[in-house]
């Protein structure tokens, strides 16, 4: 399951070090302690499930991990490099899908694509593009412009704009939202990427028969800890639906 | 690390390509200012001996409450749908996003300002083509802007923004509009390059430490 760092798709620290490396990460807005000593371990190739209720801090944790928001206290090492010190090498690694499509209304498809692939300094950027749109079923809507599309459409432009540069590691904050039934098959074929190995994902989900479906493993995100941790395999959906109401005391 | 000049012509090429297409800073901009220099146009007459002294401060008023109206709105397409997060996840130096950020913000102020000296010159009766002028309109353009664009940053992250961001900027830009408007007046009197030229060197030093502090803050003010 685990593999190691898809070496050609971007530098790594460590060839041994962990895709994810997360201890005692504390976060606060304010008065409001949002992540509370949070751990964390992702092997390369995992794809981690978080869920938990609104607020449990699960965009939060996925801001942090994406440099986006500074943490208060706790270690963060991200392909071996360590965010409070390398924090553009971590950005080369990832791909960071949120609840908003982080992309320009009155730009089309193609004018965003060519947008961030310049940012991140691509080469061959017509064709990486192209993939990157095929691979989320955008091709024939490259030429329009983005506030004109759908929200499903416009997520799986997010989606395109995020493997652009080909990251070993995805960051997705509920990227299904919005997305239809294909959504499935194109998010684990997003994590598969083709023969050169299996990207390293961590996708937070209200979602929970989705994010069963995904998952390698699954953890529920209560009061910005990590209340309950476990290999999908050794969980089946009632008894992961009976953990979640009791940290959380919602039903999910 | 992706080149800093490449990243700066990038943020260019999408800032000038946005507004193209959407046409709302410089159109927000200019009708605002034309308004301006409309209205006071009735308030000043221009038969008497002030003219010379009004026309500059009306020319910077409605230069500067214009800028301060394109500066917001700059910033506000960024946030809206989240691009400003967009743009923190690629590995590009604070500096160069700064940098692009700010020359596009210049590209805008300076095509508006172009309309608008017609405007001025038929409305008040003065001939502000003048190399000196436009020099000083160049240099006073470039200090607010730098200074603009990094207290736009600041202000967009706020609940009230068009109210925080005159309120924070408008007394740190005081030196270079009040700069801009004793050399304007200068010029259009004919004064001599010995009588202007401190008020240019006033500007120019302000453009330098506006540039080198904005930069050098910029990272820090768009982080969460």
């Amino acid at each position: 399951m685990a593999g190691k760092p898809r070496g050609s798709m971007a530098e790594s620290g460590g060839r041994e070090a962990l895709a994810i490396q997360v201890s005692g990460l504390s976060k606060a807005y304010g008065p409001r302690l949002v992540l509370r000593g949070l751990d964390l371990i992702l092997q390369w190739g995992e794809f981690l499930t978080v869920f938990g209720p609104n607020g449990s801090g699960k965009t939060t944790l996925i801001k942090v991990l994406a440099t986006i928001a500074r943490p208060d206290a706790g270690e963060v090492s991200i392909a071996g490099f360590d965010l409070s010190k390398d924090a553009t090498a971590v950005r080369r690694n990832i791909g960071v899908v949120t609840h908003q499509p982080l992309l320009y209304a009155d730009l089309t498809c193609r004018e965003n694509l060519m947008f961030h692939g310049r940012m991140f300094g691509l080469k061959r950027l017509d064709e990486r593009i192209e993939q990157a749109a095929d691979m989320v079923g955008l091709r024939p809507h490259l030429s329009r412009r983005v506030g004109t599309l759908s929200h499903g459409l416009q997520k799986r432009a997010s989606l395109a704009r995020a493997i652009l540069h080909d990251p070993p590691i995805l960051l997705l904050d509920e990227p299904e939202t919005g997305l239809d039934q294909e959504a499935l098959e194109m998010l684990t074929a997003i994590a598969s990427a083709g023969d050169r190995g299996r990207r390293t994902v961590l996708m937070a989900t209200h979602s929970l028969d989705r994010g069963l479906a995904l998952g390698d493993r699954v953890a529920i995100l209560a009061n910005g800890r990590i209340a309950f941790e476990e290999e999908r395999a050794m969980v089946d959906e009632a008894t992961l639906r009976d953990i979640y109401g009791r940290h959380t005391r919602v039903a999910p | 690390m992706t080149g800093f000049w490449s990243v700066v012509a990038t943020m260019m090429w999408k800032d000038v390509l946005t507004e193209l297409r959407a046409k709302e800073v410089v159109t927000a901009v200019l009708t605002f200012a034309i308004l301006t220099l409309v209205i006071l146009n009735f308030a000043v007459n221009k038969e008497t001996q002030f003219t010379p002294i009004v026309a500059p401060g009306v020319l910077w008023v409605s230069f500067t409450f214009a800028g301060v109206l394109g500066l917001t709105r700059t910033f506000a397409l960024e946030k809206d749908r989240g691009n400003l997060e967009g743009l923190l996840l690629t590995p590009t130096g604070r500096d160069a996003l700064f940098v692009g950020k700010m020359l596009g913000g210049l590209t805008f102020m300076l095509a508006a300002e172009a309309v608008l000296l017609p405007f001025f010159a038929v409305l008040f009766d003065v001939s502000p083509f003048q190399p000196m002028l436009l020099l000083v309109i160049l240099l006073a353009t470039l200090g607010f802007v730098a200074v603009g664009t990094l207290f736009s940053a600041i202000a967009v992250n706020t609940r009230s923004r068009e109210i925080m961001l005159p309120m924070l900027f408008l007394p740190i830009v005081v030196p270079v509009v009040i700069g801009a408007v004793a050399a304007t007046s200068g010029v259009l009197e004919g004064r001599s390059w010995g009588e202007i030229a401190r008020w240019v060197q006033l500007i120019a030093v302000f453009d330098v430490l506006a540039l080198l502090f904005s930069a050098f803050a910029f990272e820090h003010v768009i982080q969460e």
